[in-house]
């Protein structure tokens, strides 16, 4: 058998123009100034198993061909041009029937309903010019609220097998949900579906709150919010939608709070007279250590994968740069030194980049660099960007994207770390600040 | 400071005379440096009132403004902040909230760091006049508090601001 195999264009500027796929079957990836031709797939609709699935059966399908899509790495192949009609999941799949409408992959499901309301999704890859089937067909069994968390697992695995990728589909986003005129602003944490679905609110829209972060088992948030009356750090579980400030200092306020990779350490600002330094506190005990002391603003931090290390921006040069130091703190070492301010620096999950917010001649962008801060990329440019976010699997980033003036607002994009694939995520309201997190169980 | 009262006091007096019919004050030629005299009609809490938050704001000047990044105050700035001093010398039964804001030409959590500078910038302006620290509080709101609305410099030069609000509760 042979797989489907996308090879990602190389994260690199440098990248050849051309990227040849290290196969030599029919399937092949045609990159030409940097776009992929997207792979394309069939889905016929998945078979509704029994009375009363058939419209879970549908949506479901949606779903995955959505996200699929979405990526551009796939181009779906629309049901009108199918030759065949499949009427059973279990009936085998006729190859030249789909090679003859170009689809290289395809997805077969079927959905049931048992009497206590618990879904069961069955689902197959197949290789069509190979004329076999990627991997083992799978069955997932789950609940009818949790139905599109079901879609996101199926095409978290066609992404998987098709690309060699970790998936990141079935995931969570925290994030400002806005509403209300410009200059005063009511402002609630919330939680969605990595593609804008199933909205909870975490606050109400009493306080003004700041730059959510994910724990990094999605359990937890840290966040700024002004519910005491000045800016102080928060923490608050997801499930309870409990929460309680940090004694990050004695009456001091705090803001810019970050998870560790192990979940039980978090590093912040922290302004007395007037200056923000580093700090990290033990969330279990309350202990304290100061990481930075300079007159300048120190901010933005966030940690490597691995936790030895953290990269945050400072002003200490005039302006903002990114530096990194020891997670302990000690000596940090300036990384971003092209033209323009860089801020609000992000560590990939990946630990080979860091995504970044560039200001340039009164412009934004997203990029990424090297940690050394070689190999500089924008992703985006605007008016005002900000904020990256790295998916589960360091492939894709979220930022703010805010439209300027009176009637301005913010609103969450994605971009692929090519730099393909920009688009807004589709929200009921304005958005900011997302923080993407980790791909769920 | 008591020069600077009578003057308070004289331009409000003048104020007043200027809006109000003659007939209040007889025969319109006198003028009474003394603000408490009674038969003026001041209406407590007003902005005629120079004891009143609302005098402080339209008389006294209740912002200063900064350039792009920075919260250097300057002679601009430190006129209307001695004023401030002086008023909040005068009614020390006042707090003030020092606010610091930044234009929307920054990152949200850098702007509230700067915010912070402008604001303790005030209050360093302020304590260094004689105001006890105790009666002030800093305040930073980045960029999310914009008072204008505009995307150019117009309004970003008016949003990069330190604004005193006078209060009597008790400071948190």
């Amino acid at each position: 058998m042979r797989l489907l195999k996308i090879a990602f264009l190389a994260m690199l500027a440098a990248v050849p123009a051309t990227l040849s796929i290290a196969q030599s079957g029919p399937l092949q990836i045609e990159i030409t100034e940097g776009v992929v031709e997207p792979l394309t797939f069939a889905i016929p609709q998945f078979q509704a198993e029994n009375a009363g699935s058939d419209e879970l059966a549908r949506d479901i399908s949606r779903v995955i061909a959505s996200d699929l899509s979405g990526t551009g790495l796939f181009r779906e192949i629309p049901a009108g041009s199918f030759i065949a009609n499949r009427t059973t999941f279990a009936e085998p799949v006729r190859f030249p029937d789909w090679r003859a409408i170009n689809a290289q992959a395809m997805i077969t499901g079927a959905v049931g309903v048992d009497a206590q309301g618990r879904i069961t999704v069955k689902f197959r890859i197949y290789d069509i010019f190979s004329g076999a089937e990627l991997g083992q067909g799978q069955q997932l069994l789950g609940t009818r609220a949790g139905w599109r968390r079901m879609a996101h697992k199926v095409a978290d695995q066609v992404y998987a097998r098709i690309t060699g990728e970790a998936p990141y589909f079935d995931s969570r986003v925290v994030f400002v949900s806005e509403s209300g005129p410009k200059g005063n602003r009511r402002q609630r944490l919330a939680i969605m579906d990595y593609d804008g679905a199933n909205i909870q609110f975490l606050t109400d829209s009493s306080s003004i709150v700041l730059a959510p972060r994910f724990s990094p088992t999605g359990d937890r948030v840290l966040y700024t919010s002004y519910e005491t009356g000045f800016p102080q750090v928060f923490l608050l579980d997801v499930a309870s939608v409990g929460r309680r400030a940090l004694r990050t200092g004695d009456g001091l306020m705090s803001f810019a709070p970050r998870f560790a990779p192990n979940g039980s350490t978090a590093v912040y600002s922290l302004e007395q007279g007037g200056n923000s330094d580093l700090f990290r506190i033990d969330l279990n005990s309350g202990a304290r250590q100061q990481l930075t002391a300079a007159p300048s603003i120190e901010t933005a931090p966030s940690f490597s994968p691995d936790g030895r290390q953290i990269v945050f921006e400072s002003d200490r040069s005039g302006t903002q740069q990114i530096y990194v130091m020891p997670a302990d703190g000690g000596e940090a070492r300036r990384i971003s030194f092209g033209e323009g301010r860089y801020s609000t620096p992000v560590w990939s999950p990946r630990g080979d980049l860091i995504a970044f917010t560039k200001q340039t001649k009164g412009r934004f962008a997203i990029g990424v660099m090297r940690v050394d801060g070689s190999e500089e990329r924008l992703l985006s440019a605007s008016p005002l960007d900000e904020g990256p976010t790295w998916s589960p699997n360091g492939r894709v980033i979220m930022f703010t994207r805010e439209t300027l003036g009176e009637n301005g607002a913010p609103s969450i994009y994605s971009v692929d770390i090519t730099g393909r694939n920009l688009k807004r995520v589709e929200l009921p309201s304005a958005a900011s600040d997302p923080s993407w997190g980790p791909l769920q169980p | 400071m008591t020069l600077f009262l009578r003057l308070l006091a004289l331009s409000t007096v003048l104020f007043i005379a200027a809006c109000s019919s003659p007939d209040r004050f007889g025969d319109g030629n006198s003028v009474d440096l003394s603000a408490n005299q009674p038969g003026f009609a001041i209406e407590p809490g007003s902005a005629s009132d120079p004891t009143s938050p609302a005098f402080f704001q339209q008389n006294i000047g209740d912002r200063v403004f900064f350039s792009v990044d920075q919260s250097t105050l300057d002679a601009e700035a430190q006129s209307v902040l001695s004023g401030q001093a002086q008023w909040l010398l005068t009614n020390s039964d006042y707090q003030a909230i020092l606010e610091g804001h930044a234009d929307e030409q920054g990152t949200t959590e850098y702007n509230i760091a700067l915010s912070a500078r402008r604001a303790n910038a005030v209050r360093e302006f302020l304590v260094a006049q004689g105001v006890p620290g105790s009666r002030l509080r800093t305040l930073p709101l980045g960029k999310e508090r914009p008072a204008e609305l505009c995307a150019s410099e117009a309004c970003y030069s008016k949003n990069r601001r330190a604004v005193t609000i006078i209060s009597t509760g008790a400071l948190s």
